[in-house]
């Protein structure tokens, strides 16, 4: 589904840029789940906004290939209509617009992009409905503008509002767990699992911690570091790193 | 204004105006137009565009408050590649004047707001918003004065101006203007000049949106402020909705 060889990549500044993804390689197939794990600073957000297609970030070397297309050739809004998800680790605050206008607008986008019809102001309230409830989020919320004024944990169930509303193939998500308290993480981490474990769907899940992999359990799991994946095993590998620490590991 | 002699960028309230373009149509075949609101009624204008000659557009509009009156006006200025809207204000005892002003711009257009709201007495409270949005290299003038009189205390005047570069060489000129003789009075102003959040753009490509939908929906928000105040005065009238169809309308020229 996803194929990610020998990636090379940098974030540009205004003075220099700097390699982050040092010849990165990995698949991804359709029903999988894979989890990426590794120290601050090793490129795991890096590599989220390289394939969300984040201007800045520049990528100098290797390919990605999803779903038989060019990923790198898309536009961040093409990727999204090709069903690619991108969850962010700090969802980005946007005021004065509207939750649900900007989801039933983006979701039709999509729609018209694939072409099919896109959906009644009707229709798609009763899927809004039922994906906020999904993730135990108030309907309220949703009518705010984005983000504005919503907490950390707001932001991260948000987010899977979100996904569940969009419905995509393949998720990229970035340290969705962080800022989550005990009950958020689990109503997030089962989020995850109703919208995403499918047959034709796969999942790259990026996390510092091994307590989400318990609600949503990996096929693998990656150890990325200094840019590179060092290590791959299955679950047992996010508690070994648990316990020993990403030195002794990778 | 003083219709016999042709303004120059030496005055203030002219300073940024295209005064060769002014050249062509002066002096103006009529002088301003006038509004008195009686004690106590309540009335609005909505200006969902201004009309042009020979590529200019000027509209002078002087407006008198008697007290406990209010007026709002609501106004959209574009199209001309010279235009202006003139307002002045003069406010009595009690009196409210409500502004939002929503001026886009592209090309080489020169767009203006200028008003000035005087206090003349107690009590007396106005709100001016202007949000501009020019791309191009087009320039947009927001320049809002507010004058309190010496025995106009517990004057509340507030004054917000905001502008939304899209082009490199496009600009925005904001200047809220206080004269205060009074001593009891609130009269708050902020004026910004920015452009659209690179990080919220990504954000909402991220999730479908194209460039060009991802752009008008935040300009969309960005205008709104302005018709926030009529949302609850015009309520009933269809006048909010109206401008707002007219700014999105001009909204879609300059994406």
């Amino acid at each position: 589904m996803l194929t990610i060889d020998n990636l090379h990549a940098e974030v540009g500044g205004t003075n220099q840029s700097r390699p982050i993804l040092t010849g990165l390689s990995l698949s991804v197939k359709a029903g999988e789940v894979h989890a990426i794990m590794g120290p601050n600073g090793a490129g795991k957000s890096t590599l989220a906004y390289v394939l969300g297609g984040r201007p800045g970030y520049e990528v100098t070397g290797g390919t990605v290939s999803y779903m038989g297309q060019d990923l790198l050739a898309m536009e961040p809004h093409e990727r999204a209509a090709a069903g690619l998800f991108l969850g962010f680790q700090y969802p980005v605050e946007i005021p004065g617009v509207s939750n649900l206008q900007f989801l039933r607008e983006a979701l039709n986008s999509q729609r018209r992009a694939r072409g099919e019809e896109p959906l009644s102001g009707g229709e798609f309230l009763k899927l809004a409905r039922e994906k906020a409830a999904l993730l135990k989020m108030d309907m309220e919320m949703l009518k705010r503008p984005v983000n504005v004024g919503f907490s950390g944990g707001e932001k991260k169930r948000n987010e899977m509002v979100q996904m569940g509303i969009l419905d995509p193939a393949f998720a990229v998500l970035d340290e969705t767990d962080s800022g989550l308290d005990i009950d958020a993480l689990r109503v997030v981490g089962e989020g995850i699992n109703a919208i995403m474990r499918k047959p034709g769907k796969g999942v790259l899940l990026i996390t510092h911690y091994q307590r989400l992999l318990d609600y949503v359990r990996p096929d693998f799991v990656h150890v990325l570091s200094s840019g590179r994946i060092v290590r791959t095993g299955g679950p047992e590998l996010a508690l070994q790193l648990e316990e020993q620490g990403y030195e002794a590991v990778a | 204004m003083n219709l016999a002699t042709l303004p120059t960028r030496k005055l203030e309230d002219w300073r940024y105006a295209d005064v060769d373009a002014l050249a062509r149509v002066w002096p103006p075949a009529h002088g301003p137009e006038r509004i008195s609101v009686r004690a106590g009624d309540a009335d609005r204008m909505v200006i969902t565009g201004l009309e042009a000659k020979d590529g200019v557009a000027l509209r002078e509009i002087e407006i008198t408050l008697w007290p406990g009156a209010r007026f709002s006006l609501f106004a959209l200025v574009h199209g001309a590649p010279y235009a202006r809207l003139g307002i002045k204000v003069e406010l009595m005892e009690g009196a409210h004047f409500e502004l939002g002003g929503v001026i886009l711009g592209s090309g080489d257009q020169t767009l203006e707001i200028v008003s000035d709201v005087h206090h003349a007495a107690p009590d007396a409270t106005s709100n001016q918003v202007v949000r501009s949005v020019l791309a191009g290299t087009a320039t947009g003038s927001a320049l809002n004065r507010v004058r309190v009189a010496r025995d106009a205390q517990r004057t509340d005047a507030v004054q917000s101006i905001r502008a939304m570069l899209l082009d490199r060489g496009a600009s925005a000129n904001a200047k809220p203007e206080l004269e205060i003789l009074a001593d009891d009075v609130k009269c708050a102003h902020g004026a910004t000049v920015g452009e659209l959040d690179r990080q919220a753009l990504f954000y909402l490509a991220a999730r479908g949106l194209p460039p060009q939908e991802a752009r008008r929906l935040m300009l969309q928000a960005f205008i709104a402020d302005a018709f926030v105040a009529g949302e609850s005065h015009l309520a009933g009238h269809g006048d909010v909705a109206r401008i707002e169809q007219a700014a999105l309308a001009a909204l879609g020229a300059l994406l």
